[in-house]
């Protein structure tokens, strides 16, 4: 263990990469990009999908909320891996003039990071959908019913009264999901797209180095999921309506 | 050894800022041996014929050993149809293994099989949880910092496996092309290497492992996949029509595959050493390569077809455990 210890090479992140693009450390941050790009990417898409679908789950009636539970329950129960898999490979063989263009007249980066994109925002978005849908159940149906008898239609009532102090709720949970968009982007990698931890396995492959490579991509992840809980703190005390639930006083 | 123990263990007495310069020195000698313990601790102390040392010792006190293997390097080592693990590294590695056991005396050892992947081969190693790892492994100068290899027991040429009717012939038909190779292989270097050489404007595609980087080319993403060529001909066995595929092109690189072990370990790298060499001077590899190069191979009974190099026939003769990077 000791020698093991001992044995560590840092100056390896300083040598030139084995795809001649620069150092090995240069390697790893392009790596880092496309984490970052496919993880922001993935989570507005889940972001706004999660939001229509929490919003439809809430909806009077049984055709919209049903719509809305299937598709939570699709997305939410199908393994990601699995998802990203139909995404990437099957969807293009069973939709043939578009995915023959997807497969052959599209960059091969481009459809890794398309099929990433859609895998990682339509899981997530089932996910954000129960939190939206539990933040407005918590509001209580007296404001839904007030904002109605007060003449307000129904877009008016979510977009007026019950989304604004929702979204306030559930900014916790939704950060937690946010930091799962990252971690989960690391699947990206099974079908070739150069993110982190993709960049992380080649190095430790190429130079057989794979403590450092991993120690290094650990406090990369690490970066970016201690910068993203800064910035959703900050996000909740700026938005923090006073006296209201969930906020600090 | 045992008079510092025993001095050091009065830690007060050696601690005080009081004492003398005396017990200083002996705190430092303390100090230095206890690094250069920790520094020589894997290495055996004594060279006696018979004393086991590293990792003979560790299967003798464990009664067992870990062989790591691969779950789809047809024909090297992969499951068959009734989930065994087969292939030509496999049953090279059984003859290690028999040799292991005939050497400790213990014709009853337990064999624990562990499938690797080329991701986590190494750190097994080195870690202990598999004790030799034979697959397809690449003996080469970078991995030999992290492990030692053992005699070659196979040697392979990088190409490309495309369509019959695709037209691509070799390497210089790639241009402008998608490409697919596994990630983390010595053909992923190779043709990102010549593309930027070249300027050939490929894209290149690298996939997790050799079955997503075929279903790549199946599915017409990719026009060619570059691989060792003995690979490519397992990949094509495993295809629905093999006779689609044909593979073309000049060879970019030689490399040689050995069984993997923890380095410095000469005790056991001899063991294996002289099996391989046996069996490759007594032609019993010859047979094994046969029986999984040119004879019908699970699952599918397909024949790989693929002739005995002048490259493995000089190996044959002379074993070795030289790298070619």
């Amino acid at each position: 263990m000791v020698t093991f210890v001992a044995g560590l090479d840092w100056n390896i992140f300083f040598q030139p990469a084995f795809d001649g693009s620069g150092t090995y450390l240069r390697f790893l941050l392009v790596g880092f990009q496309w984490t970052l790009l496919l993880s922001i990417t993935a989570w507005i898409l889940a972001f706004v999908v999660g939001s229509i679908v929490g919003v439809l789950r809430t909806f009077p009636g049984k055709l919209l909320p049903g719509i809305g539970a299937v598709y939570v329950e699709v997305f939410r129960n199908v393994p990601l891996l699995v998802q990203l898999f139909l995404w990437y490979f099957v969807l293009p063989e069973i939709i043939p003039g578009l995915g023959t263009w997807f497969k052959q007249g599209l960059n091969p980066l481009l459809q890794q990071f398309v099929a990433g994109v859609l895998c990682l925002g339509f899981f997530t978005g089932a996910r954000v959908a129960e939190q939206v849908r539990s933040g407005i159940n918590s509001l209580g149906r007296g404001q839904r019913g007030a904002g109605l008898a007060l003449g307000l239609n129904l877009v008016q009532v979510y977009q007026l009264i019950l989304l604004p102090v929702a979204y306030r709720i559930i900014i916790p949970p939704l950060t937690s999901e946010f930091l799962n968009i990252i971690k989960n982007s690391a699947v990206a990698s099974t079908i070739g797209l150069v993110e982190l931890s993709r960049q992380s396995q080649q190095l430790g492959e190429f130079t057989a180095h794979w403590y450092e490579s991993f120690i290094a991509v650990t406090l990369l992840y690490g970066l970016i999921n201690v910068t993203v809980m800064i910035v959703s703190r900050f996000v909740e005390r700026v938005t923090h309506l006073p006296g209201y639930v969930g906020g600090r006083q | 050894m045992e008079e510092l123990k025993a001095k050091t263990f009065d830690s007060s007495k050696v601690c005080t800022p009081t004492h003398t310069a005396m017990n200083t020195l002996t705190m430092k000698n303390y100090v230095a041996a206890v690094i250069g313990l920790c520094l020589v601790a894997p290495v055996p102390r004594a060279w006696t014929a018979d004393e086991l040392t590293g990792t003979l010792k560790k299967i003798k006190d464990a009664g067992f050993i870990s062989v790591g293997h691969r779950e789809s390097s047809i024909p090297f080592s992969y499951y068959d149809d009734k989930n065994e693990v087969v292939g030509y590294s496999q049953e090279l590695v059984m003859m290690v293994v028999d040799a292991v056991k005939k050497k400790l005396n213990l014709p009853n050892l337990a064999v624990k099989l562990i499938p690797v992947t080329s991701q986590n081969r190494i750190p097994l190693i080195q870690n202990g949880t598999i004790d030799i790892e034979s697959g397809s492994t690449t003996n080469n100068v970078e991995r030999q910092q992290q492990v030692s290899f053992s005699d070659t027991m196979f040697i392979i040429g990088t190409r490309l496996l495309v369509k019959k009717d695709s037209g691509i012939k070799d390497f210089p038909d790639l241009k402008g092309k998608n490409v697919v190779v596994t990630a983390g292989t010595t053909s992923e270097r190779l043709i990102r290497e010549m593309n930027e050489k070249n300027s050939m404007g490929m894209n290149i595609i690298s996939a997790k492992d050799h079955g997503e980087s075929f279903l790549t080319l199946q599915s017409g993403r990719a026009a060619a996949f570059m691989l060792d060529d003995a690979l490519l001909a397992g990949e094509r066995a495993k295809a629905r029509k093999p006779d689609d595929w044909v593979i073309v092109g000049t060879p970019q690189s030689k490399e040689a595959y050995g069984m993997m072990m923890r380095k410095g370990d000469d005790q056991f790298k001899k063991l294996a050493d002289e099996t391989i060499a046996k069996a490759e001077t007594s032609g019993e590899a010859a047979k094994l390569y046969q029986k999984w190069f040119q004879s019908p191979i699970p699952p599918k009974g397909l024949n790989l077809d693929l002739v005995l190099s002048n490259d493995m026939k000089e190996l044959f003769k002379n074993p070795n455990d030289k790298a070619f990077q």
